[in-house]
């Protein structure tokens, strides 16, 4: 609980970081209508929440980091951020992403690159890289996220905080700008697991607008356990390859004999299809980017560009204008990929494969394993530039995240460690609706692992 | 000479359901509102809006599949047909393709059966269901007779008003020729904008003729869409650049395969009411109608509860056939399709009829007075002074009038000519301005006549 100017003044002390897109003045004045609009009894009292740019929301307008969409203001707000609002949370300003969400490292908004709370020259993840950089700084106890392919846990352990994605059905969609639709959700980030899930908790459960989200009650928040005795935590052995940063194997090592001392079993198993996961998520999501992108064709909203003589023209100059070139890059190979002729070698294949994916997990869950724990990110975050030339070697940044994306699994980032100054983030990835239990299990770690020291 | 040529005719057919709301959001669907009133964020397609199936859209369209006697797939998966169009807010439609609803069903057109292959849902602003028809009609009257029955088979059920003026009941057809006795298909085309029904058949014959013209002067028919235009009664073809789609379908993530129970699919046969077909002939078991009267009182369902509750009433059904089939149907034609005299009225009529106090004629004033002015048959024949003159004193006073002016006839009738009874009958009715009772005319005729 803080007063509305504090709140305005710890986000724009952090505007060197480009991570917030809400003009301060307007952020100041919204502030101050919403605190006291806000109902004291919510369980989110005061409790300021900065907003991912493509999720909508009445307060403040929805670009989702384009041009395209530059000035748009939703009519209508985010199931996730209406239920926010009636547990009394603040909206406190839309953060800086990639483009529609596609990124890894929140260099392609059309609005400029967010820089790290820890090291300006490097990337803060992406492509929520915005919330978590400031939640990251401090600026904020937590912020609303999306994921597609690890937009919340790649950033998240990126920036030093806690990422939670929920399983697929968990949060509902409506009002998320959507990007992939089959594997996007609205994730949280929090200073700490009990901050990120208690706002995780708010915004879970049904919701009849998106025929997607489970006919849930709302997320019940675990009590911090006293140990992990009875819990077995599977480490599959495809997410330790050889070629694993050495500080990012030092800190995951750690965090899993800590779990042992706890009273964790742990085992090694095998997730065989994984390295297709990369493969098959980019895919999957660009065909599905490639319909839902459809719609901005300059007809409705959103600035129109010079050059349009006739509707084809028109939408030409739209989206050549109004898209960045990563978004263009996904809408082609996501057109490509559907079209009659490559429908069944590329689309129908991915298909295939990600239930494959999918089985794996539930192999493994089968056989007594309760969660998973494996490294976030294969390398702490790299430095800005580095991997634009190169959108392969950015892909692969998604490696250990996307998995849960297309199996539909929980998953949580929490901070285990640094290397040089830089964070390092382990992931505990729970079964499908399970998430108290990977709460309760991220509680515990979070207790005893040296976040902050040296690996 | 060689043989002459057939043509193979097969119809798509939108059909707009009858519902409140629209396919994948609450909005109305109401015709005829101020431009973009009735939208909200899903069916405007605005940034983060999801669509959600309407289940009365749902029941309906099965509803239409079974009547059709298709089979209905236990699950069916939505899908996108991706395109641009400006009135296509999300740049895809929400449709199915390779899973749809509901297969195989049959339509009996004369005595073949067309195939109705395909019930679909379709686009996500108004429900629409599409019925794909096999290449089985062969000509463009059979087309016409096709949709008829189409049209009266969806109206009889309720989901639809199938009315083409309004779009509500929109057709592509596709058409091609070959010689009689060929059984392999040509190219064909694909006709579209026909937008009435009086065009149907028009704009299939304007397409089959242009086919067989072509193919006589040693040209082939090219598959391509053409446009029918029915002030030049003439088709053209589409520009390519307007066709030509790869609509990149597949399935909707924002939408679950659609999972039907076997109690709600129960329970939408349960609400089918009886269909035209098995209506008539049971007309013809029950009421003893011929085929061909019993298909006139079918041919809409209002019609036939029309006819159904006079026959009861009346207990008197051909007679209740033959008003309904003229008097009560030439007045609905006039009158927008009302059936402005009421069952129980009608059958009173039919009653006065039989019971002597109404002539045939004076009945059919009584009808047109009731349908225009409404009142009880009864007092409206009363108030016309048509009521059956019955007393034969009355009567007797007019026999003696009519045999006293027409002392010629008496006597020819006398020496034998008793095919002059009609004629004496007709002077009667006219001297009783039609109110006698003409069985009880003619017996005191032929007694003064005999005495």
């Amino acid at each position: 609980m803080s007063d509305a100017k504090a709140v305005a003044d710890r986000l724009v002390k952090a505007k060197r970081l480009n991570a917030l897109l809400t003009p301060p003045k307007e952020l100041r004045k919204s502030l101050n209508t919403q605190i006291a609009a806000a109902r004291p009894t919510g369980v989110l009292y005061g409790m300021p929440v900065a907003v991912k740019d493509n999720i909508c929301t009445l307060e403040f307008t929805t670009t989702c980091g384009s041009r395209i969409l530059e000035g748009y203001r939703s009519p209508y707000e985010a199931t996730a951020v209406a239920k926010l609002k009636a547990a009394g949370a603040l909206i406190a300003g839309k953060t800086n992403c990639d483009e529609f969400a596609m990124g890894s490292s929140t260099e392609h908004s059309a609005y400029g690159r967010v820089l790290h709370p820890l090291d300006k020259a490097r990337v803060p993840g992406g492509s929520s890289g915005g919330s978590a950089a400031l939640v990251g700084a401090g600026a904020l106890p937590a912020a609303l996220g999306s994921e597609t392919g690890g937009s919340v846990r790649q950033p998240a352990a990126f920036c030093g905080v806690v990422g939670i994605k929920p399983t697929y059905g968990r949060v509902s969609r409506y009002g998320l700008v959507a990007f992939g639709s089959s594997l996007d959700q609205i994730g949280v980030f929090g200073r700490s697991v009990h901050d990120a899930a208690r706002v995780l908790s708010v915004i879970s459960g049904r919701d009849p607008r998106d025929s997607t989200c489970e006919d849930r009650d709302p997320l019940r928040l675990p009590t911090v356990p006293e140990s992990l005795q009875g819990f077995v935590v599977g480490l599959p052995k495809e997410y330790f390859p050889p070629e694993l940063d050495p500080a990012v194997r030092r800190a995951c090592d750690r965090a899993i004999r800590m779990m042992k001392e706890l009273g964790a079993a742990v085992r090694e198993v095998s997730l065989p299809h994984t390295p297709y996961a990369v493969p098959t998520y980019y895919v999957i999501a660009p065909a599905e980017a490639s319909s839902n992108l459809a719609r901005y064709d300059g007809v409705r909203y959103g600035p129109r560009f010079n050059g349009a003589t006739d509707l084809r023209s028109l939408y030409r100059s739209t989206r050549g204008q109004g898209f960045g070139p990563e978004v263009r890059r996904r809408i082609l190979v996501g057109t490509y990929v559907l079209s009659s002729g490559y429908y069944d070698a590329y689309y129908r294949r991915a298909q295939q494969m990600r239930a494959l994916i999918a089985q794996d997990f539930r192999n493994v869950f089968d056989r007594g394993v309760d969660l998973l724990f494996t490294p976030t990110v294969p390398s702490p975050a790299f430095k800005a530039g580095e991997k634009l030339a190169d959108p392969i070697a950015m892909y692969m940044s998604d490696i250990f995240t996307v998995t849960a994306n297309l199996a539909g699994l929980p998953a949580i980032s929490l901070p285990i460690g640094r290397v040089k100054g830089l964070p390092i983030g382990g992931q505990l990835i729970g079964q499908a609706f399970l998430e108290d239990e990977m709460i309760e299990a991220a509680y515990a770690l979070e207790r005893v692992v040296p976040a902050t020291d040296e690996a | 000479m060689p043989p002459a040529w057939e043509t193979i005719i097969g119809l798509e057919t939108h059909v707009q359901l009858r519902t409140k709301s629209k396919m994948f959001c609450g909005c109305s669907t109401a015709f005829g509102a101020p431009p973009n009133t009735q939208v909200c964020p899903v069916c405007l397609g605005l940034p983060g809006a999801l669509p959600a199936a309407n289940g009365a859209a749902v029941g309906l369209a099965v509803r239409g599949a079974l009547a059709l006697g298709c089979t209905v797939h236990p699950k069916s998966v939505f899908a996108r047909k991706n395109y641009f169009y400006p009135d296509l807010p999300k740049g895809y439609q929400i449709s199915q393709f390779d899973q749809p609803l509901a297969t195989s069903g049959t339509l009996s057109i004369h005595d073949r059966f067309a195939k109705a292959t395909a019930v679909d849902l379709n686009r996500s602003g108004v429900p629409l269901i599409e019925i794909v028809g096999g290449p089985d009609l062969r000509s463009p009257a059979e087309a016409r007779a096709y949709l008829q029955l189409l049209k009266q088979l969806l109206e009889y059920i309720g989901i639809s008003d199938c009315d083409m003026e309004k779009g509500s009941l929109r057709v592509d057809a596709n058409v091609s020729v070959r010689r009689v006795g060929d059984t392999a298909l040509n190219t064909r085309t694909e006709v579209k904008n026909i937008n009435s029904f009086a065009f149907v058949e028009k704009a299939l014959t304007v397409e089959r003729d242009r086919q067989i013209a072509l193919n006589e002067s040693g040209g082939t028919v090219t598959q391509q869409t053409m446009l029918y235009d029915s002030k030049e009664n003439s088709v053209r073809p589409q520009r390519s650049k307007e066709e030509s789609h790869d609509y990149r379908y597949f399935p909707d993530p924002d939408l679950p395969p659609l999972v039907l129970t076997p109690e709600f699919v129960a329970e939408q046969q349960s609400e089918l009411p009886e269909l035209p077909g098995a209506k008539r002939d049971r007309f013809v078991a029950t009421y003893g109608l011929s085929r061909e009267h019993a298909t006139v009182v079918t041919a809409s369902r209002a019609v036939a509860d029309y006819f159904e509750t006079v026959a009861k009433t009346s207990a008197e059904p051909q007679h209740a056939a033959n008003w309904v089939m003229t008097e009560a149907l030439a007045d609905a034609k006039d009158h927008n399709d009302e059936l402005r005299v009421s069952p129980p009225a009608l059958s009173q009529i039919i009653g006065l009829v039989k019971g002597g106090t109404l002539s045939h004629q004076a009945a059919k004033r009584v009808f047109a007075e009731v349908a225009a002015k409404g009142g009880d048959p009864r007092s409206v024949a009363e108030s016309l002074g048509v009521i059956q003159v019955a007393d034969t004193n009355i009567i007797a006073g007019w026999v003696t009038d009519v045999l006293a002016a027409h002392p010629t006839e008496v006597e020819r009738y006398k020496k034998g000519e008793t095919k002059l009874m009609p004629f004496f009958v007709g002077q009667l009715m006219r001297a009783s301005k039609g109110k006698a009772d003409p069985k009880l005319a003619q017996r005191v005729l032929e007694e003064k006549l005999a005495s």
